[in-house]
């Protein structure tokens, strides 16, 4: 077959995906999990107005997205390790690692601002740099890579700080975190955690369109086929593990403004972020979901706290509520997924760790 | 005596761990003696065997789980509501220790039963399944119980409190529970559905195995494991405490332990006298940093490097002993290869 008849072949029947017209594929789209979960966020969101109408002037409105930022970006992170079929457990010690830092390193002091900042980029770059080696060429699974470093992240900065909160970073380093734009019309103010969040946002859609994010999802999916297609697995599953650890740092300069400085600061937002990222139709196990969702996945799950405080359900409650959900969305979602791909009937199976070749007479062990 | 030689020429992860284990007990040892003390006095054994038992009988749980592919990341409030139900049902009346049992063992059975379902009907991966789990259990907790509560009697405080000769009673116990496991692992059907099931459940579906029942079983065991550990800490402290098991950091303990003993996370090979070397790996490590006395915040940081040094070392071997196919370079000889 020659290249005319091909695009002849293409022009004259498209792929089933693209033989709709944009509406008709938009409406589509709301049927899978990724998707839905933007359905989810507007009917929580509608609720949430219902419950307390005061939450639906904009400035209010546009003040929570503000506070919600911090673990969107977090969520945002963790995507591209779950994407690529990892886990990051240790966002939310790096959270702590860098908040402290922050009070300790910059301290009072307005000129070390700029020098602060770069050095804990720095550290996050290279903790990502580790956590990725480490799965990568080392063959440790994610989860126990993470875990460590979540263990050994956590560890040190208790022994630094002595477990108690420390230091206190100038007023004009917190403004990062707790500032805004004044005076705006209609919404009153934009907070800047909001703005970062959005060029976070643009970035991440752009960067998921480039080759890193076409791979980063090959790579997941079946990081076998990918290495044989000459993805440079180790690579691009690094990269990801940067992303990660970035993602958390960027998290922990806005929660400093939030929070203030003190060890505890992030405690939880590892399983936050996968909830959220899972929310937002991303499946574990890696190769599939979009970067977007998982956003829309930590907003929805923040307006589901907001609602119940709405409601005036007692707060204690809200984990079951928590739990109970995202069980009943994962449930759903999974009967999409399926729904939507016709032959596939599981996740993909996992196949970082497990040897291509079985080993024989080794399954039952020496027990 | 010539099958003797050969299993121990071919060292399996099993031996690779156990090996670990020693390498472990002799370096304790030797640190030990530099504080001027004695690791084999018959206090500290018996101390070390004790800091095995409750995260001992959360792994042996967590073990199955992980076989059938799985991981459960309820266990710890598992521990939590096991202590605080144990011990407001006993309320310091030694008749009402066996419904105590009963009960705290029955509550854990139907929760593993809906972790189990809720994987395998409704497909719902088992790291999320559980942790949901795990919240709908805290907001309960956190509803229902302020503080510690309860009060066990002293009947069964001597349950923790027990020895025969420098074995504690609990690890016995715990030990049996351990046989059992293996027996059922190694003996039985369902045992050996786990592994095939862990190992691929395409495979198995289609070999005709109903895969639901292999991951169901191995829920159930594990929260009633996860109970019997809780009882245990209710033996020792006699009140439950709503926040036992999250302190305890049960969930990625006992996970961290059943990798250090060699089981694949991705499910299908592993097994028990591993994750019990791996308890025990945990055990010594923190016998021997209290000897030493150092500083409790930077004993995460050593378990965590030592977590990563030990799993690092299996992973490399199970590369080794894969057969080359396509002469493949490996990842390492790959990135190298790049960098030139």
């Amino acid at each position: 077959m020659t290249d005319s008849q091909v695009t002849e072949t293409r022009t004259t029947a498209p792929l089933p995906y693209h033989a709709h017209g944009l509406g008709a594929r938009a409406l589509a789209v709301l049927a899978t999990p990724g998707g839905a979960v933007l359905v989810l966020a507007i009917a929580l969101l509608l609720a949430t107005i219902a419950a307390n109408p005061n939450f639906g002037d904009p400035g209010v409105l546009i003040r929570f997205l503000g506070r919600t930022a911090p673990i969107a970006i977090v969520a945002l992170g963790q995507y591209y390790v779950i994407v690529s079929g990892e886990f990051d457990l240790s966002m939310g010690a790096v959270i702590a690692a860098q908040v402290v830092i922050a009070g300790n390193f910059i301290g009072e002091d307005e000129s070390r601002i700029i020098p602060g900042l770069v050095l804990m980029l720095l550290l996050g770059v290279g903790i990502g740099v580790v956590n990725g080696l480490v799965t990568t060429l080392l063959q440790v699974p994610s989860f126990i890579t993470t875990l460590a470093m979540m263990l050994a992240l956590g560890g040190l900065v208790d022994y630094l700080s002595g477990g108690a909160a420390t230091g206190n970073p100038p007023d004009k380093f917190r403004e990062i975190g707790r500032g805004a734009i004044e005076d705006v019309p209609v919404v009153d103010v934009i907070p800047y955690p909001l703005i970062i969040l959005t060029v976070l946002c643009v970035a991440a859609a752009w960067l998921m369109r480039r080759p890193f994010g076409r791979t980063l999802i090959a790579v997941g999916d079946n990081p076998d086929a990918a290495a044989v297609s000459g993805a440079r697995v180790w690579r691009v599953k690094t990269q990801a593990f940067v992303l990660s650890s970035l993602a958390s740092t960027v998290a922990g300069i806005l929660l400093v403004g939030y929070a203030g400085v003190h060890p505890s600061v992030g405690q939880g937002y590892e399983f936050m972020a996968i909830t959220a990222v899972v929310l937002g139709g991303v499946v574990l196990g890696g190769g599939r979901g979009w970067v977007l969702s998982a956003v829309a996945g930590a907003f929805a799950l923040e307006l589901l706290f907001t609602l119940l405080t709405a409601l005036e359900i007692e707060s204690t409650w809200r984990d079951s509520v928590q739990g109970l959900i995202i069980i009943a969305a994962l449930a759903v979602s999974a009967r999409a997924w399926t729904l939507g791909r016709g032959r596939r009937t599981s996740p993909p199976p996992k196949t970082a760790d497990r040897p291509t070749e079985p080993t024989p007479g080794t399954n039952i062990g020496e027990n | 005596m010539r099958g003797l030689a050969e299993r121990f020429g071919r060292l399996t992860s099993t031996g690779l761990v156990l090996a670990v284990l020693v390498v472990a007990i002799v370096l304790g040892a030797i640190l030990t003696a530099t504080e001027g003390r004695n690791f084999f006095s018959l206090g500290n054994v018996s101390a070390i065997l004790v800091a095995t038992s409750v995260l001992g009988f959360v792994a042996i749980g967590q073990t199955l789980v992980i076989l059938t592919g799985s991981i459960d990341l309820s266990v710890s409030y598992v521990v939590s509501l096991t202590t605080v139900l144990a011990a407001t049902t006993m309320d310091g009346s030694s008749g009402n220790v066996v419904p105590a049992v009963l009960l705290v063992l029955a509550v854990a059975a139907a929760i593993g039963f809906v972790n189990g379902a809720v994987v395998s009907f409704l497909h719902v991966h088992g790291f999320i399944a559980t942790l949901g789990m795990g919240l709908i259990i805290s907001g309960y907790l956190a509803v229902n119980y302020a503080g510690p509560t309860g009060d066990a009697p002293r009947s069964f405080a001597l349950i923790g409190a027990t020895r025969i000769g420098p074995v504690p009673l609990p690890v016995l116990i715990m030990l049996g529970c351990a046989l059992l496991m293996i027996l059922m692992l190694r003996r039985t059907r369902v045992g050996h559905q786990v592994y095939a099931v862990g190992g691929n459940p395409q495979v198995a579906r289609l070999s005709g195995v109903r895969t639901s029942v292999p991951v169901i079983t191995a829920h159930v065991l594990c929260s009633m494991l996860t109970a019997l550990a809780g009882l245990l800490l209710v033996a020792r402290t006699q009140v439950g405490n709503p926040t036992a098991g999250t302190q305890g950091q049960y969930d990625l303990m006992s996970i961290a332990a059943v990798v250090l003993g060699g089981t694949l996370l991705a499910g299908g090979k592993g097994n028990i006298t591993g994750t019990l070397a791996g308890v025990a790996i945990f055990a010594v490590m923190d016998n021997v940093m209290a000897a030493l006395q150092t500083d409790p915040f930077l004993r995460d940081a050593i378990r965590g490097a030592v977590i990563v040094a030990a799993v690092a070392v299996y992973a490399r071997r199970e590369i080794d002993r894969r057969p080359a196919r396509f002469e493949r370079p490996g990842v390492l000889d790959a990135a190298l290869q790049e960098a030139k």
